[in-house]
C-alpha cells in the first residue's frame, strides 16, 4: 500500500506482473530509495527556505548567532542542575517560536530522534549506576537507581538542549553564512571550504542519485529478491563513487581554470547594527545567569 | 600579429582512447572561431588544453606567442597572467558553479587574481547587472534553473574581462527562449574584440557566434574555412556527423528528403 501511494507520488506506473506480490516487493524497495532522496532535497531546500524568512533569529547577523548559540550549547553541555537545564530547554523553544521553526518541525527533526538516541544510550545507566533503588523492572528484578534516572535525564536533557540551539542556528541562517562567520572566527579554511563544497554537490549527487533510481524502476518488469536489492544498491552506491570521483576532477579543473592554486579565499561581508549588540547581550546573559543559578 | 593560439601536430590520450590525433590550427588574436564535430571528435578535449588543464603528449600549443606547457603554468605569475587573459565556460554549469552562493561564484576568479575587496565588489555588482541576475545574487546554485546556471557560469568568466572566452557546447541542455538569450549575451560581448572560440555541434547558432570553422572528427581537422563555406558544404558536415538526412513533409509531400543540421543534440557530451 505504501509503496503504491509511493509509487502514485512519484508519477510511474503500478502496472506490470504482479508474481504473487512480489513485483510490488521489488518496486516498494525502488521507490523507497528514490522517495527517500527526493525528501532528503526537499528537506535541505525547505531549510534554505526558512532561514531566508523573516524572524526573530533570521534578522539577526550570523556572527552573533554562531557565538550566542555555541555559547548556550556549551553552557547546556556543563550545567549541573536540571533546573536551569529546563530552563535553557525553554529558551530555546522560546527563541524557535519567533523564528518560525514550529514545535512540530523540533518534535519531527530532532526531539524525538534525539530521545530514541540517547534513550538507547543511557537505558544501562538506569540501572547499572549505584544508589537509591527507586523501582524494580517487572519479572526481571533489575534495580532501577534514583541517581541512574538521574544521570539518564542530565545527558537526554543535555542532548535534546544542545540539538535544539544547533538546529535554531543551521535552520535560521543561510549555509553560505554559517561558513562565513566560521571563517571570521578563524575556523580552518579548508575546513570550510570543504563543508561548502559538500553542501553544494550533496545536490548534485542526490539528483544524481535519484534519477539512476527512477530509470532503474522504469526498467523494472519483474521482482527483486532481497539480494537483487542488495546488489542495486551497492552497484548504484559505487557508480555513484565513480561519478563523484569525475565530478571531483572536473570541479577542479573549472577552479583552476579561473585562477584557484590551492589556496581559499572569502569575502567576508557582515555589517553588525545595534540589534545584533543587544542580541549578542541577551545571549550572554542567558548563559551567565544559567552559569550562576547552578552555582 | 602574434596569433592567440597556434597548435601544431598535438595527440593527446585518455587512458581509454585517444582523443586528438596530429591536429595543429591557428586561432588569430581578435577572431571568432567555431569547432564542429560530433561527440567524441575532441572538441572539449581541445579547448582544456587551450584553457592549460591539460596538456599534449606530444605537438605543442602556444598562447599568445609563449609555449603553454604544465612548467609554465606551474609558476604563480604566469599562470595568473594567463588565467587572466583566457577564460573557460565548461558544458556543464554544475561542475563550474561550486561557491554556496551567486555572489561568492562571480567573486571567486577576482579573489584568487588578488583583486582589491573594493574592485571585487563593485565589479560583481556591475556584473549582475550586465547579465540581468542581480535578483540571484544571493541564491545558491541548486536553486537556479538551467538557463540561469548558464548565465552565471558566463558571468563568472567574464568577471575576469579575458581577451579570449572559450566556450564549451554554451546551449547544451538550454529550452530555446535561454538559449537565444545566452546568444544574445554572447554576441554582445563578442563585440569589445574578444576572441571567442566556441566548441558546439548545435549549427544553428554557428553563423551568429563564428566568423571561422574548423571541423573535426576523431581528433583529427579535417576541414577549415568561412562559416558561410563549411556550413554550405552538404557533403563536409554529413561526412563528419554534423548535419544528416532524413525523410519529412513539404507542402504535403511526405517523400522530401535533404540533409539537415544537428541542432537540439547539444546536450550529449562531446568529449
Amino acid at each position: 500500500m505504501a509503496g503504491a501511494r509511493a509509487s502514485a507520488k512519484m508519477g510511474v506506473c503500478d502496472c506490470g506482473p504482479s508474481y504473487d506480490g512480489r513485483r510490488q516487493r521489488g518496486g516498494a524497495f525502488l521507490d523507497r530509495l528514490a522517495g527517500g532522496l527526493v525528501h532528503a532535497m526537499d528537506h535541505a531546500l525547505d531549510a534554505d527556505d526558512l532561514a531566508r524568512r523573516d524572524g526573530l533569529l533570521q534578522r539577526l547577523d550570523p556572527r552573533v548567532k554562531l557565538v550566542g548559540l555555541l555559547g548556550l550549547i556549551v553552557v547546556a553541555v556543563f550545567v549541573k542542575s536540571l533546573a536551569v537545564l529546563g530552563g535553557l530547554f525553554l529558551v530555546a523553544v522560546a527563541l524557535a517560536l519567533p523564528s518560525q521553526v514550529t514545535l512540530s518541525r523540533l518534535i519531527k527533526q530532532i526531539w524525538l530522534k534525539v530521545l530514541a538516541f540517547t534513550v538507547l544510550i543511557t537505558l544501562p545507566a538506569v540501572f547499572l549506576v549505584p544508589g537509591t533503588v527507586i523501582a524494580r523492572v517487572p519479572v526481571l528484578s533489575w534495580p532501577v537507581t534514583l541517581q541512574g534516572v538521574r544521570s539518564a535525564t542530565f545527558l537526554l536533557g543535555r542532548a535534546e538542549t544542545a540539538a535544539t540551539f544547533a538546529l535554531l542556528l543551521i535552520l535560521t541562517t543561510p549555509w553560505p553564512h554559517v561558513l562565513k562567520a566560521l571563517r571570521v572566527f578563524r575556523a580552518p579554511i579548508v575546513l570550510v571550504a570543504i563543508l561548502g563544497m559538500t553542501h553544494r554537490y550533496i545536490f548534485v549527487l542526490l539528483e544524481s542519485a535519484s534519477r539512476m533510481f527512477e530509470a532503474r524502476r522504469s526498467r523494472m518488469v519483474g521482482p527483486l529478491s532481497p539480494r537483487d536489492r542488495r546488489r542495486v544498491a551497492t552497484a548504484t552506491a559505487g557508480v555513484l563513487l565513480d561519478k563523484a570521483l569525475h565530478l571531483s576532477t572536473d570541479v577542479q579543473s573549472a577552479m583552476a581554470s579561473r585562477g584557484y592554486r590551492g589556496e581559499v579565499r572569502l569575502i567576508d561581508d557582515f555589517h553588525a547594527t545595534p540589534i545584533d549588540g543587544l542580541a549578542l547581550a541577551g545571549f550572554a546573559a542567558v548563559a551567565s545567569a544559567a552559569l550562576w543559578l547552578q552555582a | 600579429m602574434i596569433p592567440a593560439f597556434e597548435v601544431v601536430d598535438v595527440h593527446y590520450a585518455y587512458p581509454d582512447a585517444p582523443a586528438l590525433q596530429g591536429l595543429s590550427l591557428t586561432i588569430e588574436q581578435g577572431q571568432r572561431v567555431a569547432l564542429l564535430g560530433a561527440n567524441g571528435s575532441g572538441k572539449s578535449t581541445l579547448l582544456q588544453l587551450l584553457d592549460g588543464l591539460h596538456f599534449a603528449d606530444r605537438g605543442t600549443v602556444s598562447a599568445f606567442g609563449e609555449a603553454l606547457s604544465q612548467e609554465r603554468l606551474q609558476d604563480d605569475a604566469a599562470a595568473f597572467a594567463f588565467r587572466r587573459r583566457v577564460g573557460l565556460v565548461f558544458q556543464n554549469p554544475d561542475v563550474q558553479l561550486f561557491c554556496p552562493t551567486v555572489f561568492d561564484e562571480l567573486a571567486f576568479g577576482p579573489l584568487q587574481l588578488g583583486w582589491s575587496k573594493d574592485e571585487i565588489l563593485e565589479r560583481v555588482d556591475a556584473t549582475l547587472a550586465e547579465f540581468s541576475i542581480a535578483s540571484l545574487k544571493h541564491r545558491p546554485p541548486h536553486r537556479l534553473s538551467g538557463g540561469e546556471k548558464k548565465r552565471v557560469a558566463l558571468a563568472s568568466v567574464l568577471i575576469l574581462n579575458p581577451e579570449v572566452l572559450l566556450l564549451d557546447e554554451p546551449t547544451a541542455g538550454l529550452d530555446p527562449q535561454s538559449a537565444s538569450e545566452l546568444i544574445d549575451y554572447l554576441v554582445k560581448c563578442q563585440g569589445s574584440g574578444r576572441t571567442v572560440v566556441t566548441a558546439t555541434h548545435d549549427l544553428d547558432i554557428v553563423e551568429d557566434i563564428a566568423d571561422r570553422c574548423f571541423v573535426l572528427q576523431s581528433g583529427r581537422l579535417v576541414a577549415s574555412g568561412a562559416t558561410s563555406e563549411i556550413l554550405d558544404d552538404e557533403a563536409l558536415c554529413a561526412s563528419a556527423h554534423i548535419a544528416h538526412a532524413h525523410y519529412h513533409r513539404h507542402g504535403g509531400a511526405l517523400d522530401h528528403r535533404h540533409h539537415h543540421r544537428h541542432s537540439g543534440e547539444a546536450a550529449r557530451s562531446s568529449k
